[in-house]
């Protein structure tokens, strides 16, 4: 399955060429595309920090086979919001000032999106369960989980 | 003005203004501490100090942080004193610049220098612009003088920065992805690698199956061997680390000895020989009362399980060595580096680049040492090395376990009179500065084994701290059994054995007010004079709306726990509230906090409940698990930590100190944490466990033996 495939990442279309069929969608962000947002955490799929969308589904990369998303559209954090532009789900976490080490932020932040994308009211215990798959050691999941709710507010109140 | 004392710390050895301060640009100030961001907020916090003794706005300091090139020598950040002694350096550097300024600004206005004040830099006379600002000035005041320690740092009371509330600096660039960690850095020609671990001290590379390693790999790679040391150097990170793995069984090593797995118990600590001493009064007369309670508490091995594993970066281009690494001290990992190395320390630079939260001394040296060791070995390529989880887990330094008990001597009311702690433990303290690299013993002339030594009592002790509890009674003492033989790497953890003791005290203290008869809040109380303990241990009471008459034994639970780490910097008091029949479900948990000067409230906060939160997880869920051939723990499913779906809501208070001098928040809620758990766990279900972690396999064995 080496060679080049073709895929969308974060809405633009991307060639890129895939070393061997064990090479995970994680290695071709981070050091093919530059996308260093997707954090590598474990590299076992248990700890959540390299998580992305693939077509609206959040999906660990680390042990993903990058061929497995050829034809498929992938969103990194990179892809939520900018400085300029921030989604709702990152200006909470800066309101709350939701983070420590704030390495786990990018895959709870695409976690939380499709959490949202198909629940837009989950409750605290809905987000909370929605998030066990993503491990923080620092200790900041209230904050995390207020401002996921946060968010979820701001976004209903938008789609007024 | 507040008088200032003598310079103290890292000021006295670095007294030159311009190691602190700098004006590079018009409109810019850099400002540099040897302290470091290890996921805790402290850039943020050093900030907010030297924008209010300079009174210039935040948004124009940049600060630069652990750098041998660059900034003071501070040592390591850890212990909770960056702020209480990193922070009160940077402090007092800042106000004597801003007094030089404004002595230089009154000459050349002809007025007096109490008659100028500062605004965002610039220089006001009686409130009006005189066209001087720090830049202007910057020229003609030489910032190579010295600290005198005698220059008055501004009033609490004039505080405009410092106590309240400010954005992290780091957050932004974590919540947009931008690249913010050391394992994000990128340089041009850059090559991957990865070491192959050698297994115990000591052994010895027997075969290497090069073709078996290479074609697991799948790509290209190379080999780099020095001595016993072997690492993997390529291209293609994936084809590396595939490398990495087959390695771990296409590397036949000689010399390998079995660890005894019984020894991940706190218990097998007792058969072990040990190196004793005594601190603390004779025993009295009391000691020998008629009324004693006794017992015996333990924790087994933690690991620090930092989200990601440790990385570095190292490249040695004509002559000279630069690590970019997350360790927590770029000074001491130098000195550890020249000596392992053989090059002078002037021939080595050290960067600190931000990494995964921190708690302590994990593998983020060792992976630098190694980093360093192959980019000796190929001049002129930087090399990027990032252990694998399974490496970090299995070879990062663990905390120890530890074994307390404890003996008090009670008077006729049933308060404890005399008290004796006995501890156990392996070392909290084989930091890089006691050359313990660990590639380093792989090496062709590897260091010899440094002789067993705890952190000094100076430094706040090691397994000794919090040791004694700060309850009022006329005899206490610790004897102190330093266990020199452990069967994993041990070092220095969060709090170090601030836990174990603090949890073993306060369930102790649980059991006397039980015997007595007494709520545990008012027993608390009746034996605690120091106003500052007295008031974190009320608050708490009434933030958790605690009652007295709660019966026990009814599935549901409450505990408190209170300490003043170190017994000399914050105090804090936690209740926690539980569910428990055949596991435990945290239901809510509440701290009281007494940090000094909380230079930046919401920070404090933040690192309150972190602690909190982590100390859950390590007291319900956490024990390093051994196999022959070591540490067999190696992923998130062998050591589970606390998830969030079970973390419980938490409300932090801060009780403002009647000290200007700020404490230190990291490690202060970890002990009584652990204890208001172990207490709410003995009042949920009528029985005490005194062994951690309270997993469900306990809870079931203690309520099977009827317990």
């Amino acid at each position: 399955m080496a060679g080049p495939i073709e895929l969308t990442v974060n809405g633009r279309a991307v060639k890129v060429t895939v070393a061997n069929d064990d090479t995970p969608l994680l290695a071709v962000l981070r050091n093919e595309l530059g996308l260093v947002g997707t954090r590598f955490g474990c590299g076992l799929e248990q700890c959540g920090c390299c998580m992305v969308l693939i077509d609206g589904a959040p999906v660990k990369s680390c042990a993903k086979p990058a061929w497995s998303v050829a034809g498929k559209s992938v969103t990194t954090v990179e892809g939520l919001g900018t400085p300029e532009r921030p989604h709702p789900l990152q200006q909470a976490l800066l309101d709350a000032q939701a983070g420590q080490c704030g390495y786990c932020l990018s895959g709870i932040l695409i976690c939380a999106k499709a959490l949202l994308d198909r629940n837009p009211a989950p409750t605290r215990a809905e987000i909370a369960q929605a998030l066990d798959d993503n491990l923080c050691r620092c200790g900041s999941h209230n904050r995390i989980l207020r401002a996921v709710e946060k968010a979820a507010a701001v976004q209903r109140e938008a789609a007024r | 003005m507040t008088t200032a004392p003598a310079l103290t710390g890292a000021l006295a050895a670095h007294p030159a203004l311009n190691q602190w301060v700098a004006f590079p640009a018009p409109g810019q100030v850099t400002v540099r501490t040897g302290k470091v961001e290890i996921g805790q907020g402290v850039l943020t916090a050093m900030l907010q100090l030297a924008a209010e003794e300079l009174d210039v706005a935040p948004a124009r300091i940049a600060v630069s942080s652990g750098d041998t090139d660059l900034t003071p020598n501070e040592g390591f950040t850890a212990g909770s004193q960056s702020m209480q002694f990193g922070g009160v350096a940077l402090r007092q550097a800042c106000a004597e610049v801003r007094a030089l300024f404004l002595r230089r600004a009154a000459e050349r206005l002809g007025c007096a220098a109490a008659d100028l004040t500062i605004a965002d830099g610039r220089f006001l006379l009686r409130g009006a612009p005189t066209g001087e600002d720090y830049w202007a000035l910057s020229s003609v005041v030489g910032l190579d003088s010295q600290a005198t320690g005698v220059v008055s740092r501004k009033p609490a009371a004039d505080y405009t920065v410092v106590g309240h509330d400010t954005a992290r600096l780091d957050l932004p660039a974590k919540v947009f992805g931008a690249p913010a960690f050391i394992h994000d850095l990128v340089m041009p020609g850059m090559r991957h690698a990865r070491a192959v671990r050698q297994p115990r001290r000591g052994a010895a590379i027997e075969k290497i199956d090069e073709a078996a390693i290479r074609r697991a790999a799948r790509g290209a790679i190379e080999f780099v061997r020095h001595g016993n040391f072997l690492a993997i150097v390529g291209d293609d990170e994936t084809a590396v680390d595939a490398a990495a793995v087959a390695a771990e069984t296409h590397v036949r090593w000689a010399g390998v000895e079995p660890i005894n797995p019984q020894q991940q118990q706190a218990s097998s600590l007792l058969q072990q020989p040990t190196l004793d001493r005594t601190i603390g009064a004779p025993p009295s007369d009391a000691s020998g009362r008629a009324a004693y309670h006794e017992a015996t508490y333990s924790r087994g091995y933690l690991a620090h399980a930092s989200i990601a594993p440790s990385c570095a970066l190292a490249e040695f281009r004509d002559g000279h060595l630069t690590v970019w690494t997350h360790a927590q001290g770029v000074f001491p990992l130098r000195e550890a580096l020249a000596q392992s190395l053989g090059l002078a320390p002037e021939k080595i630079s050290v960067r600190h680049v931000q990494g995964p939260g921190c708690y302590g001394h994990n593998g983020a040296d060792d992976v630098a040492a190694d980093a360093a060791i192959i980019a000796v070995q190929k001049p002129g390529t930087p090399i990027r090395v990032r252990w694998r989880r399974e490496e970090e887990f299995a070879f990062e330094p663990v905390s120890p376990a530890m074994m307390v008990k404890v003996r008090a001597a009670l008077d006729d009311a049933g308060r404890p009179v005399d008290w004796t702690a006995e501890i156990w433990s392996g070392t909290h303290s084989a930091r890089p500065g006691s050359g313990n690299l660990l590639a380093a013993q792989a090496l062709p002339n590897p260091p010899p084994d440094h002789p067993p030594a705890d952190v000094p009592d100076a430094g706040g002790g090691g397994a000794t701290r919090n040791g004694t509890p700060l309850y009022e009674m006329a005899g206490k003492r610790i004897i102190h059994h330093l266990v020199p033989e452990t069967p994993v790497r041990t070092s220095a953890l969060r709090g170090l054995g601030a836990m174990p003791n603090v949890f073993a005290i306060e369930c102790f203290i649980d059991e006397l007010a039980e015997r007595a008869g007494e709520d545990p809040v008012r027993y608390r109380l009746a034996i605690t004079a120091d106003p500052r303990a007295r008031a974190v241990i009320e608050r708490v009471a009434r933030m958790a709306a605690w009652q007295a008459s709660a019966p026990a034994g009814g599935g549901r639970g409450r505990g408190i726990g209170f300490a003043r780490y170190k017994d000399r910097a914050a105090y804090a008091a936690v209740v926690a509230e539980l569910e428990a029949d055949e596991a435990i479900r945290l239901t809510r948990m509440w701290c009281a906090a007494d940090v000094g000067l909380a230079v930046n409230p919401d920070g404090a906060i933040n690192q309150l409940e972190g602690g909190m939160i982590q100390a859950a997880s390590w007291v319900l869920k956490e024990q390093v698990r051994l196999e022959a051939s070591g540490i067999a723990s190696r992923d998130w499913e062998s050591y589970p930590i606390l998830r969030f779906s079970e973390v419980p809501e938490i409300a932090v208070e801060l009780i403002a100190g009647d000290s200007d001098v700020p404490l230190g928040a990291g490690e202060a809620t970890a002990g009584p944490t652990a204890a208001a758990i172990g207490n709410a766990v003995a009042h949920a279900l009528g029985t005490r466990i005194r062994d951690l972690p309270l997993t469900r396999e306990r809870i079931m064995a203690t309520l099977l033996a009827g317990g």
